[in-house]
């Protein structure tokens, strides 16, 4: 028996989105998501709520090697959203990672190209806990000076992988952060340093 | 005192109002029917299904009466509906080879198989006002003749051609998806694919001025018609859960194979090209239009050089679509009173200094 | 799923505050073409002011906002990359809308992407309310998602807008959603889009300069009075759509996420709150707006940008204020105008 998607898709899916939009918008400010699903795990609410507010047949997820070697999160993405699955980070739009502590380099998803710097891949990681005012240093559009943030777990070299990443803007991969109930966003035009 | 102009809202109404009596007309006048649209002005309504790229004919005759008959305004409600409509998937490629044609001539060969087929057409009417259609009256039913022996094998004339070499062969299906304009932005340049769906929605007037400047000279191409044909073809679909094709019914389609001037090098022996145009019902001016500014199109794969209108694509894409082209020409009558201040100011400012400075010059002189 | 926010939680602490709250209750917009509702109590709540298909889409026969959910969610992925890469033009598949091109389709998609029934919208065409596009399209979605809908800047959630940005400086939580006939910030010296984005790409922006110091040369003044390019987050050179260049510092650096809607042209483009917008200009010919040199006739603002009505065939005219509802706030405080033709 499937786990159902949302119980209201067209106003979940708008809320979904408006709380992940205004993670984007506002790097390192946190949003609600309450998404009110129960996927199989070890898939979280969180990711489930974003990948079927955002994913479908035109765009390609590729899911971290937890989510992957659960084969009910595939039949569940697959029946609620028709997004293709794909292996290759290169060619996902979306990546899912429900561990972001072993998460491959963030240069190994997609990047976008000079001419069109959208085909790149949004990566949604599931972080344990989320906090604000602590952690690393955000700065950049959307910020009102500088914010903080701290993640639970942190991926390796951090704040390297971002500073890489940032210095090949416009290209670069976004990130939207989810935990318990919460969404973050750091897209590729946020500066993260050490604090 | 001035008082802001208000009642946009009560404008809205009065002005929808107006124009349903507008569309009604002389009420003692019988009220057009969908089916008399469809059956009688045949023509429009094939236009409205090929331009709003929706092969619906009742729908484009009803967009036609509500549209009070202006085209552009029923391909705009077409399209608008087409919009709103789930989409299944694509059908398979129809066979016009096989196609039940209601006429079909060649301008290249005077005999050939299937025969020439003249049908329903104005070509070789005398364009005098049938007065005696101001009255009511029957028709005199169409003669009935003995088909040919070969009747029902209509190969195409460019398949003839291309037995013998004689013309490029015609792309082989790749198993590649085929684009749509309608789901993607066209990001240029685009394939040919794209390059016929867009021409094959664009504006009618559009690709007729396109494809007669052609002949014009501004991106010659040397085109004969080597067959027009219209008639009807079986449209079939494989639903992903069935596997096999089912047949969803027939539609009328014109199909025109332009021949065109060949080409050759030192490693490829000379053969003529093609340009091809297709839309759905009766429309051969669109169709042989269509092809022309196809083959045009396909300058740069030809290796000739991109000089003229017609053959530029970007050109040609941006502005083939009447909705765009009407939306944007005529929302010059919105209001731009905001901008429209600025450009004010600035002249006033301009033609103030403008002034001072031949004054001041002036009294220098003096 | 009902306790999805629009709520920032920051340091655990969470901030109240995005939520709209209605100041005066006058000139609330009652867009709906069903039958009269009793009437709005003097301080009505959006939710009073809500359409009849608050909880289903209003009119039969099509989703929420009228968009498929296949398609919001397409414009819904175009949104996100364009407030990833501020002032870079995210191509989109643009539907065909049942209104005209020309007439907003650009933005009418974006709102109906973003727009949820907690949603307060407002419509604003040459900054005023009540011009008939306005209405049409505030009509729209007042038929097609029932939200509640406002004249009030301080009120609305979501402003969709065609020429101006309102005077009302806007706040943390609010949209502009922007109506943009030509996208490109180019376009006007290159035609071809292939060129354009290799520009981009390269942020290859001198021919712009150039354009604009050909004008100073010419006319002693940069001749650009409306869609005036502008450098966002120090990268892409964006068209700000027909604004007067008036409007464009209240870009810089907005408490309000700005997004921009080309339905034709099939572009989505953003800037994101607290970003820097900066109009181009010279060391030696700064950037500078419009100035009038009377205030409203109606309210007495000054520092607004007015609108010129010809009241005669003597040459009589008046300047009063182009954002209606700034002008209506105004007076209803007490300010009055001198109420003279100039």
């Amino acid at each position: 028996m499937l786990a159902p998607g949302f119980a209201d898709p067209v106003h979940d899916a708008q809320g979904t989105f408006r709380a992940v939009m205004d993670a984007l918008a506002r790097p390192g400010l946190l949003q609600r998501l309450d998404a009110g699903l129960e996927p199989p795990t070890p898939l979280t609410p969180e990711l489930a709520a974003i990948a079927l507010a955002l994913t479908d047949a035109d765009t390609p997820v590729w899911l971290d090697a937890g989510l992957a070697a659960a084969p009910e999160v595939a039949a569940y993405l697959r029946f609620h959203t028709g997004a293709p699955l794909t292996d290759d980070p290169a060619r996902a739009a979306f990546a899912l990672i429900r561990d972001p502590a072993r998460c491959p380099p963030l240069a190994r998803f997609a990047q976008g190209t000079p001419a069109y710097p959208d085909t790149s891949t949004t990566l949604v990681f599931a972080h344990d806990a989320i906090t604000s005012g602590e952690g690393l240093n955000l700065a950049g559009p959307g910020i009102n000076g500088m914010t903080r943030i701290a993640l639970t777990p942190l991926p390796d070299s951090f704040v390297a992988q971002r500073a890489e990443n940032r210095a090949g803007f416009p290209l670069g991969v976004d990130l939207i952060l989810a935990a318990p109930g919460l969404v973050a966003g750091l897209p590729r035009s946020t500066a993260v340093t050490e604090s | 005192m001035y008082v802001a102009v208000k009642g946009g809202e009560a404008a809205i109404d009065n002005a929808h109002r107006l124009l349903a009596e507008a569309r009604r007309g002389d009420p003692a006048v019988p009220e057009l029917t969908v089916a008399q649209i469809r059956e009688q002005m045949a023509l429009l309504v094939d236009r409205v299904m090929a331009e709003g790229s929706l092969y619906d004919p009742d729908l484009a005759a009803l967009a036609l009466k509500q549209a009070r008959g202006d085209v552009v305004e029923a391909v705009f409600l077409v399209r608008a509906y087409r919009t709103t409509l789930p989409r299944f998937g694509a059908s398979n490629p129809v066979d016009t080879g096989a196609m039940t044609v209601a006429r079909r001539v060649s301008a290249t060969f005077k005999d050939l198989p299937g025969g020439q087929v003249l049908g329903p057409t104005f070509d070789y009417t005398h364009r005098l006002i049938d007065f005696a259609l101001a009255a009511e009256g029957t028709v005199e039913p169409a003669a009935e003749a003995e088909p040919r022996a070969d009747a029902g094998t209509c190969p195409r004339v460019t398949d003839l051609l291309a037995q013998d070499g004689l013309i490029e062969l015609s792309p082989p299906d790749d198993g590649a998806p085929v684009g749509d304009l309608t789901r993607e932005p066209v990001d240029y340049p685009a394939d040919r694919a794209l390059r016929l769906q867009a021409l094959a929605r664009g504006d009618e007037g559009f690709v007729l001025g396109l494809g007669y400047s052609t002949q014009r000279g501004y991106g010659r191409t040397h085109p004969f018609v080597g067959e027009i044909r219209v008639g009807e073809v079986a449209v079939a679909f494989v639903p992903e859960e069935l596997g096999f094709p089912v047949p969803l019914g027939r539609i009328r389609l014109t199909e025109c194979q332009m021949v065109n001037q060949f080409k050759g090098s030192g490693a490829a022996p000379p053969q003529f090209t093609r340009g091809y145009g297709l839309t759905f019902g009766q429309s051969e001016r669109k169709a042989m239009a269509m092809a022309l500014v196809d083959r045009a199109l396909r300058a740069e794969e030809l290796g000739e050089p991109v000089a003229s209108p017609a053959q530029d694509q970007e050109f040609v894409l941006a502005h083939c679509d009447s909705l765009q082209a009407t939306g944007f020409v005529e929302h010059l009558k919105l209001p731009h009173y905001v901008d429209f201040q600025a450009e004010l100011e600035l002249v006033r400012r301009l033609r103030a200094e403008f002034f001072r400075d031949s004054d001041s010059m002036q009294e220098a002189a003096e | 799923m009902s306790a999805i926010g629009m709520l920032p939680l920051e340091g655990g602490a969470p901030e109240v505050a995005q939520v709209p709250s209605p100041v005066r209750g006058r000139d609330r917009v009652r867009d709906t073409p069903y039958p009269e509702r009793p009437d709005p109590s003097p301080q009505p709540s959006p939710e009073r002011e809500r359409g009849p298909g608050a909880s289903e889409a209003g009119e039969a026969g099509y989703n929420f906002a009228y968009l498929d959910e296949g398609t919001k969610r397409m414009i819904r992925r175009a949104i996100l990359k364009a407030i990833a890469v501020p002032g870079y033009q995210v191509p989109f598949a643009s539907r065909e809308m049942p209104m005209p091109y020309g007439w907003g389709t650009g933005g009418v998609q974006v709102t109906a992407a973003i727009l949820g029934r907690s949603d307060v919208l407002k419509v604003i065409d040459q900054g005023a309310d009540d011009t008939t596009n306005a209405v049409s399209i505030r009509r729209f979605f007042a038929r097609t998602s029932g939200v509640a809908t406002t004249t009030r800047t301080t009120e609305a959630t979501i402003i969709q807008t065609r020429h101006r940005i309102p005077e009302t400086p806007l706040r943390e939580g609010q949209t502009l959603v922007y109506q943009v006939p030509i996208p490109e910030p180019l376009r006007f010296l290159e035609p071809r889009e292939t060129e354009t984005r290799q520009l981009h790409a390269l942020a290859e922006y001198g021919a712009m300069h150039v354009k604009l110091y050909e004008d100073i040369s010419r006319h002693g003044h940069i001749a650009t009075t409306y869609a005036y390019p502008v450098e966002v987050a120090g990268r892409y050179v964006m068209d700000p759509s027909p604004t007067p260049k008036f409007d464009n510092p209240k870009m810089d650096q907005s408490p309000a996420l700005q997004l921009f809607g080309a339905g034709r042209e099939r572009r989505i483009y953003a800037v994101p709150p607290y970003t820097s917008v900066r109009s181009l200009d010279f060391e030696d010919h700064p950037f500078r707006i419009q100035e009038f040199t009377d205030p409203c006739a109606l309210c007495g603002a000054e520092g607004v940008y007015l609108d010129e009505m010809l009241l005669d065939d003597a040459g009589r005219r008046m300047f009063v204020c182009s954002d209606t509802d700034h002008c209506e706030g105004r007076r209803a405080d007490g300010h009055v105008g001198t109420g003279d033709a100039v």
